[in-house]
């Protein structure tokens, strides 16, 4: 029996760039299910918060609690960037290569490599650069071999901004069917209407802070401060 | 003018009659400078993609020392490794003065803060890529230099070649080290100085133009393996 890792427990964090506080103090609970959305003027801090609780920005100051020693949790986490980070090398190999770093032998890392690129779309790409690939390839490919450990949680940092309709569709099609697969989804993004199609919890960030922590249904029929108002109603929010 | 002419049909000769001298120097100048080569590179490589991933309090002085290193000059390095290998000398008893292997470690010396410093420059370049990647999957300091150094490998070849390029041309360390020994440690430019001295222009020339053929031709063949112009290669 495989000890969970969520719930998530983060508590007073805070994040600080020479002096300057760009996230904080910051509680917050990730339960083990769901799909967390979390949104926010440019600047709020939704890319320091994720990757606080992914735990690859430094904290100054508080905590990050997961069920599990943070060594395993490391382990059983994954997250995509905004920007996706692409190895040089090719598509197979990008997919394999979590798989290589934990001991999975050539072939079977080959072989699932071959199973995800099919189930994201890339199954012909195989054998290209994947630094060649076009930006909706690049993020399905980021998210094949984010999710090809078959994580716990999965952090997500705007996805889908920068892409087409089409591939946001794509996106969030391997990203619900990750979720029914029990992948937990913690997810940034500044599109209100994606928001309304995949969460189940809305974060809302201002300034660093969380401003409102709710379920997604009541937050978008009833969002409880001003700034959440303005953003929902299409204002500029800063 | 008549010189270079002369130089450029004695080296043809040279090669045309496959001079069993010219051949034996040729093959001793390669085993030298390519051993020279792969050791510093396995020293080299590793060490320039761990200085671009560790942070550490001396980081930039050490950065800056090894910049400097590549300055080193080859007479001092051989007056050291002279010293280190003569009879007197701590390794004296190794008996390895005048030999093949007292040049090869001269220009490891000598080559090997070359081939990190370049290979810091290209690695540090892909970390930036891929930091934040490569601390996400929580890599292991080993698994992240193997993976700098994989894909890096095009630009570390680079570092490698300017390493031999370096080597192959080297004359002043290896004439102190090695004693230009007949048949036991003379190389192409340690022939060179020779043939000079004695007023052998044409010959002298001769060899030059060998040796410039050679480091072009091990340029030519690495960069072929290596494939670093292919199309759709990242």
């Amino acid at each position: 029996m495989v000890t969970p890792i969520l719930p998530l427990t983060m508590t007073g964090a805070v994040v600080k760039r020479r002096g300057k506080t760009l996230l904080g103090p910051v509680d917050l609970d990730i339960t083990a299910q769901g799909f967390t959305i979390v949104m926010g003027p440019n600047g709020a801090g939704k890319t320091k918060l994720l990757r606080a609780l992914h735990g690859i920005e430094r904290l100054a100051a508080g905590t990050v609690t997961w069920q599990v020693p943070v060594r395993e949790a490391q382990e059983r986490q994954a997250f995509v960037f905004q920007a996706p980070i692409m190895l040089r090398r090719s598509v197979q190999d990008n997919l394999a290569y979590p798989l290589r770093l934990r001991g999975v032998a050539k072939k079977d890392a080959n072989a699932r490599a071959a199973h995800w690129a099919d189930r994201v779309g890339l199954g012909d790409a195989l054998g290209r650069s994947a630094p060649r690939l076009s930006g909706g390839e690049k993020q399905k490919l980021a998210l094949a071999r984010a999710l090809i450990r078959d994580p716990d949680i999965i952090f997500l940092d705007e996805p889908c901004a920068n892409l087409d309709g089409r591939a946001t569709r794509e996106i969030e099609a391997i990203l619900k069917e990750a979720q029914a697969g029990g992948t937990r989804i913690v997810m940034a993004t500044h599109d209100i209407g994606q928001a309304k199609r995949l969460a189940d919890t809305v974060v809302f960030l201002m300034h660093g802070k969380i401003i409102e922590n709710r379920p997604a249904k009541a937050f978008f029929a009833g969002p409880q401060t001003p700034q959440a108002v303005a953003l929902l109603h299409g204002d500029i929010v800063e | 003018m008549s010189d270079i002419w002369e130089g450029l049909v004695a080296g043809f000769w040279l090669v045309a009659s496959l001079d069993a001298d010219l051949v034996e120097i040729t093959l001793r100048s390669l085993q030298v400078t390519l051993t020279a080569v792969v050791i510093a590179s396995a020293i080299g490589l590793p060490f320039g993609a761990w200085l671009a991933i560790r942070r550490f309090r001396h980081r930039r002085a050490a950065i800056a020392l090894l910049n400097a290193l590549m300055g080193l000059p080859p007479v001092v390095v051989g007056l050291i490794v002279y010293l280190l290998l003569s009879r007197a000398g701590p390794f004296g008893v190794f008996n390895l003065l005048f030999t093949p292997t007292a040049m090869i470690i001269a220009q490891v010396i000598i080559i090997t803060p070359l081939i990190a410093s370049i290979a810091h420059q290209a690695i540090r370049d892909i970390w930036a890529d891929y930091h934040d990647l490569l601390i996400s999957l929580s890599t292991t300091g080993g698994q992240r230099i193997r993976t700098l150094l994989w894909d890096g490998r095009r630009a570390l070849m680079t570092a490698s070649l300017a390493g031999f390029g370096r080597a192959i041309g080297e004359v002043g360390a290896i004439m102190i080290v090695g004693g230009n020994i007949d048949h036991a440690t003379r190389v192409l430019t340690t022939a060179i100085a020779l043939e000079t001295g004695k007023g052998d222009f044409a010959l002298a020339l001769g060899l030059g133009f060998v040796l410039i053929g050679l480091a072009v031709a091990v340029n030519l063949a690495i960069h072929a393996i290596g494939r670093t112009e292919s199309e759709g290669k990242w």
